[in-house]
């Protein structure tokens, strides 16, 4: 099979389920049940473009890219795109990425979504996805690139408002759309701004145009770019609609916004590393993901929710990824981007089976009309410090509204979901960064990028962002083990009438993919070994030989003056595993054993302002509603709609009552002589033009 | 096969329609009688885009320019002149695409004094596809207000409770900017009869041929550029089209944002640019700020309406905001942006509202709150409504992207503007889109069902369906083609 063909099927056949699961039923509705043929079809189609990626992997010549040009798209003066793919190193280990974790991701739904009056549309919708994703890695052109960027934008919008029925799954979808396009916004002025001075999108033209650019428009094209890469990929300040986003259901939480999708602006970053590297916005991109991955890290701390916990933990990862880049080490970011896919896939897939679980017990409450709907989950606060010992390890039964996703009703379910608990643990692990698991290698590759960067080139910066990863990595270490041990550890603590309830575990066709992922979440680290064990073992870092401009590869690095001595790095490792060990450590005793999930309140009552700050997300939402929406939305409503009946329609109106009241005066000069029609006539002419022509002149 | 005919008789063909539809002695003998006319004239006018050959495109000269006896007497070089070019092509194609399109819409819709409405129905895409192919300007004046007559009828007739006012204020508002427009095109024949030492002349090549002091070109251009940027609307000339639009019926509202509204950017390109071209450039700013200005004002204020149709009318400010930029960028990038996107605003803002019509017949409301949760009770009108506010927000792959992406990749290029800064802000509309368009998404057709008459509502039937695919496909990839008449402007 000729590449041009593997690389038409893979983007196709994934273009081609979508249309099978979401056209076909939508008419003939006795297809909308067909369970198994939709799910099997859905599934199949992003399970057969991954064997012919790996065919490609498989056979792919180091450091070769190819061109599959299929025909034009637009065309006019200068600009000529055609829809163009690239096969190369980076693009095929993205399409690995999107193609095998979506397809895991696939087979959970075909479990998870199992009697949902949607099934068919939410394999549609999931396809297309995957056809997008597919156009955003393998686009050989910026405006391709942005044909899938814009496109998993709208299949997000259409996942996380899937459950319509509840309009505040819709308003969360409105919000990630409208947030993302305003990252667009900025990424269509990016390629304008190219367009101009390089007069091509591709990204041949553009990587061999880094030099020939003027500093200035070098800087603000990286700028503009990257400022789309915050909306995509949830930094500050457009992070805001990631949490949101969770109203999805699960496994579009785990494909979509934590495996795929929100690593898009990473991706770009390192299609474009040349650029960027010439770029003078290395340091901004450092710093703005430094300050994401902490702020989310400390919201992350103090959520209730486990699907929240694990959004803010994402947003978190994802300013890790761009430390990297920040820092010139793209194919680091990348290495994360894969680790991250595994543990964080898995994470969220486990929530989905935990929520799964948690339905059960929902539904045997309702049986028993026993669920208060009196309180809001906002209201409730976390438990006090006061009562006994026992009691403040598992208040029982929990008081507050019941919540399949609150972790505070539950507890205690790894006796129930035994696969649901290993492999959470194993994830939890991985993204701590417990020695010798995917996130231990990729997160401390990160750190020390950033270290080196600082030492090599007298960044200040880069040493402040080092200090704030470090300190971001106690607190994932935290967060993360809290919220294993509040959900599967100690007893249930949902509500006395559902005691004796045995929560199920899922379904194998969900389990399954759960240790699919927790395998490469534990295993997939060693394809990035650090550089110390290069020299003890000989080992070498393959995802930097197989990315990295120096070996042939597509992603190109900041060249250090200095690099860091081994001893040095060998000190960095030991600190990095000694905080991972140590968090998960603290959390499990404090948690687990000492104080139980009132520790929460111990925390509260010790950080005072800041833990309400965390708690309430540092009230970013709430500012931007009162500085941005409501000024925007009100003043359209109370000020231009008015502006526009009242004074702009109101001067047309006017002009046209004061001709007709005129005309009953100028009726006495209506002499019938055709000479001063036409007098009258020019005069108006005259003047009419002359009002016309004042802006005109005066411009 | 001979094109020059081709060309009169997909022009006249509605014409004759519309006598038969008059005399049918029923409304139903009347509406199928419309529908044959509207698909023949398709069916013919597809000779016309087989016929023509965008590799020869690329000169001035339309292709199949037919040139009749003179109307007038010696002295006056009055022609009756039509042609095909690449500029006009793909709206001529749009025009006779809605024409069965709209008729469809009126199926159940129109129920009164049938006869009448299809016969001016017919006459107004007469005079709409005159004005497309008339390479004589008093010929295209002449179809210019013929579209005035008919639209006033059905707008008056036909529309909602405040249609009278409307009608009238749709009428007087285009007929004083028209009006100036004749005057200009009476001097500018003279003009050029003096300055050529030949005779008074309206045939546009000729008018091409001459070159006018620039002095002279700007006050005829602001005349032109007046009658035409009423027509489109352009900021601040806007306030009649939020009325025409929804006091007149579904189908009288899917001709005017579909090719109504493209006779004033049309205008533009085929005889502002070319013939005035000193002078559209000096102005070239003066637009660029007033389009800039509807695109985001528009949009916003389509953000604050709660009559879903009146949000789409302000929505084609919006869009045709964008249309203006791109003519008056002048890079090549930018035009045929505009040229594309006057076709894919006529399909994707034509699609929207003939879902809003398709509510209103349903439920008698155009009120967004008095629905919501509609996906539930009917998925195939949801899934089409969607489909439609995605392509009119400009998505990628959906028709709507790249008319605006090549509008502002040229505009922001242009060396006439000057003005990147502008076009940033004009980007700023692709924001808004989805701001003003999802909203209406939420507030209709998401959320809970909540209403019993919402329940029971009917789906799409097939012959509603059968009128919205052919809106809902992406154009061919020949829209990219088209090279419009003013090119040794750009």
């Amino acid at each position: 099979m000729t590449t041009d063909l593997a690389v038409r099927l893979i983007l196709l056949l994934p273009l081609a389920g979508a249309v099978f699961c979401g056209v076909l039923p939508l008419f003939l509705s006795g297809m909308r049940q067909r369970e198994g043929l939709i799910g099997s079809v859905g599934t199949g189609a992003v399970a057969v473009p991954f064997a012919l990626a790996v065919m490609l992997f498989l056979g792919s010549h180091h450091g070769d890219a190819h061109i599959a040009e299929f025909y034009t798209w637009m065309a006019a003066g200068d600009l000529s795109i055609s829809f163009a793919y690239r096969v190369d190193a980076l693009s095929l280990l993205m399409t690995l990425i999107v193609t095998g974790v979506g397809g895991v991701i696939h087979l959970y739904s075909v479990g998870y979504m199992h009697g949902d009056e949607g099934y068919w549309r939410f394999f549609a919708y999931l396809n297309l996805f995957i056809f997008a994703m597919l156009n955003l890695v393998l686009a050989n052109s910026l405006p391709v690139l942005f044909l899938g960027w814009e496109g998993v934008g709208l299949c997000s919008y259409l996942l996380i408002g899937f459950w319509y029925r509840e309009i505040s799954n819709t308003a969360a979808a409105n919000k990630a759309f409208i947030v993302n396009r305003i990252g667009d916004f900025a990424f269509l002025l990016a390629m304008f701004l190219l367009f101009r001075e390089v007069g091509s999108l591709s990204f041949d033209a553009l990587l061999g145009a880094a030099d020939g650019l003027s500093q200035a428009s070098l800087n603000w094209a990286v700028l503009l770019l990257f400022v789309g890469a915050t909306g995509k990929s949830a930094q500050i300040p457009l992070f805001v609609w990631l949490p949101d986003a969770m109203a999805g259901p699960t496994p579009v939480s785990a494909l979509i916004h934590a495996a795929t999708m929100v690593t898009s602006g990473l991706y770009l970053l390192a299609r474009l590393s040349a650029l960027v590297l010439a770029s003078q916005v290395m340091g901004l991109i450092a710093v703005v993901g430094a300050l994401t991955a902490l702020m989310a890290a400390t919201i992350a701390l103090t959520q209730d929710d486990i699907k929240k916990v694990l959004a803010y933990s994402t947003v978190s990862q994802l300013g890790y990824m761009f430390m990297a880049a920040g820092v010139g080490a793209f194919f680091v970011a990348i290495f994360h981007v894969l680790t991250h896919a595994f543990f964080k896939g898995c994470l969220f897939l486990c929530s989905g089976s935990v929520i799964h679980g948690m339905h059960e017990v929902e539904h045997e409450l309702e049986h028993q009309g026993d669920v208060s709907e009196e309180h809001g989950l906002e209201e409730a606060e976390p438990h006090g410090v006061e009562g006994e010992k026992d009691m403040r390890k598992n208040p029982l039964p929990y008081d507050g509204p019941f919540d399949p996703q609150d972790m505070r009703t539950m507890g205690g379910l790894a006796r129930y979901m035994p696969s649901t608990r290993w492999t959470y643990l194993l994830s939890t692990f991985a993204i701590s960064g417990i020695p010798l698991f995917s996130g231990f290698f990729s997160k401390d590759e990160i750190l020390f990028k950033t270290f080196e960067y600082g030492y090599s080139g007298g960044h200040a910066w880069a040493w402040a962002v080092w200090a704030v990863g470090v300190v971001t990595a106690l607190l994932t270490a935290l967060y993360m083990m809290r919220s294993y041990v509040l959900t599967f550890e100690g007893t249930p603590r949902w509500p006395r009438s559902a005691e004796g309830l045995a929560p199920h575990e899922s379904p194998a066709t969900m389990t399954i993919p759960l240790w699919i992922l927790a395998a490469g979440a534990v295993g997939m680290g060693f394809i990035g070994l650090p550089a110390a064990t290069t020299e003890i073992f000989g080992v070498e870092n393959w995802i930097h030989h197989y990315l990295g401009a120096p070996y042939g590869g597509p992603v190109a690095e900041a060249e250090l003056g200095a690099h860091v001595p081994m001893v040095i790095e060998w000190a960095l490792i030991a600190l990095g595993a000694t905080i991972a060990v140590g968090g998960v450590v603290f959390a499990w005793t404090h948690y687990g054993k000492k104080e139980g999930i009132a520790y929460d309140g111990i925390l509260a009552e010790r950080l005072g302002g800041l833990y309400r700050l965390w708690r309430g997300k540092y009230f970013v939402d709430e500012g931007y509603d009162k500085g941005v929406v409501q000024p925007i939305i009100g003043g359209s409503k109370k000020g231009l709609a008015p502006f526009d009946a009242k004074i702009v329609d109101g001067a047309v109106n006017g002009l046209a009552q004061l001709t007709s009241g005129a005309s009953g005066v100028l009726r006495y000069i209506q002499t019938g002589i055709v000479q001063n029609y036409a007098l009258a006539i020019a005069l108006g002419v005259v003047i009419v033009v002359g009002l016309m022509l004042l802006p005109v002149v005066l411009a | 096969m001979n094109v020059p005919l081709l060309t009169s008789i997909v022009i006249f063909l509605p014409l004759g329609g519309a006598g038969l539809a008059a005399l049918a002695s029923r409304g139903r003998s009347a509406k199928w009688v419309a529908l044959l006319t509207t698909g023949a004239t398709f069916v013919l006018s597809l000779g016309l885009w087989l016929g023509y050959d965008p590799a020869t495109a690329t000169t001035q000269a339309p292709q199949l320019a037919d040139t009749w006896a003179s109307w007038f007497p010696p002295g006056y070089d009055v022609k009756y002149s039509v042609g095909i070019d690449g500029l006009n092509i793909l709206l001529v194609m749009l025009t006779t695409l809605l024409g069965p399109v709209v008729v469809l819409s009126s199926w159940h819709y129109i129920g009164e004094r049938r006869q009448a409405y299809y016969a001016l129905l017919l006459v107004l895409q007469t005079g709409v596809t005159g004005v497309f192919c008339a390479f004589d300007l008093l010929l295209f004046y002449f179809f210019f207000e013929l579209t005035l007559i008919p639209m006033y009828f059905i707008i008056g007739i036909w529309g909602g409770e405040e249609r009278i006012y409307a009608a009238v204020k749709f009428v007087i508002y285009t007929l004083v900017g028209s009006l100036l427009m004749l005057v200009a095109i009476l001097f500018l024949g003279y003009a050029a009869a003096e300055g050529t030492g030949a005779v008074f002349t309206t045939d546009w090549y000729e008018l091409l041929a001459f070159n006018m002091p620039a002095a002279q070109q700007l006050w005829l251009f602001a005349l032109f550029a007046l009658a035409f940027s009423i027509k489109v609307p352009l900021f601040p000339l806007h306030t009649w089209l939020p009325d025409a639009h929804v006091q007149a019926p579904t189908g009288g509202s899917v001709i005017l944002a579909g090719v109504l509204l493209k006779m004033g950017t049309y205008g533009l390109v085929r005889f502002c640019l070319p013939i005035f071209p000193a002078a559209a450039q000096q102005a070239a700013l003066v637009f660029g700020v007033l389009a800039v200005i509807g695109i985001i004002y528009g949009a916003l204020v389509a953000r604050a309406q709660s009559d879903a149709k009146k949000l789409v009318a302000y929505s084609s400010v919006s869009h045709l905001g964008f249309v203006v930029l791109g003519i008056f960028a002048f890079t090549t990038e930018a035009m045929q942006g505009a040229v594309i996107q006057m076709v894919n605003h006529g399909i994707s803002t034509g699609a929207l509202f003939l879902m809003v019509g398709m509510l209103y017949e349903r439920r008698h409301t155009r009120l967004m709150a008095d629905y919501g949760g509609l996906a539930a009770s009917v998925p195939v009108l949801t899934s089409f409504a969607v489909f439609s506010v995605l392509a009119s927000a400009g998505l990628p792959g959906l028709n709507g992207f790249v008319g605006e992406f090549m509008i502002l990749l040229g505009s922001f290029k242009s060396e006439v503007l000057g003005a990147p800064v502008l076009v940033a802000f004009a980007t700023l509309g692709v924001i808004l889109a989805a701001v003003y368009l999802l909203h209406m998404v939420y507030r209709t057709f998401f959320g809970a069902l909540d209403r019993q008459e919402n329940r029971t509502m009917r789906d799409m039937n097939v012959r509603e369906v059968a009128l919205m695919l052919p809106l809902s496909c992406r154009p061919s990839r020949r829209s990219a083609r088209p090279r419009p008449a003013g090119r040794r402007l750009t």
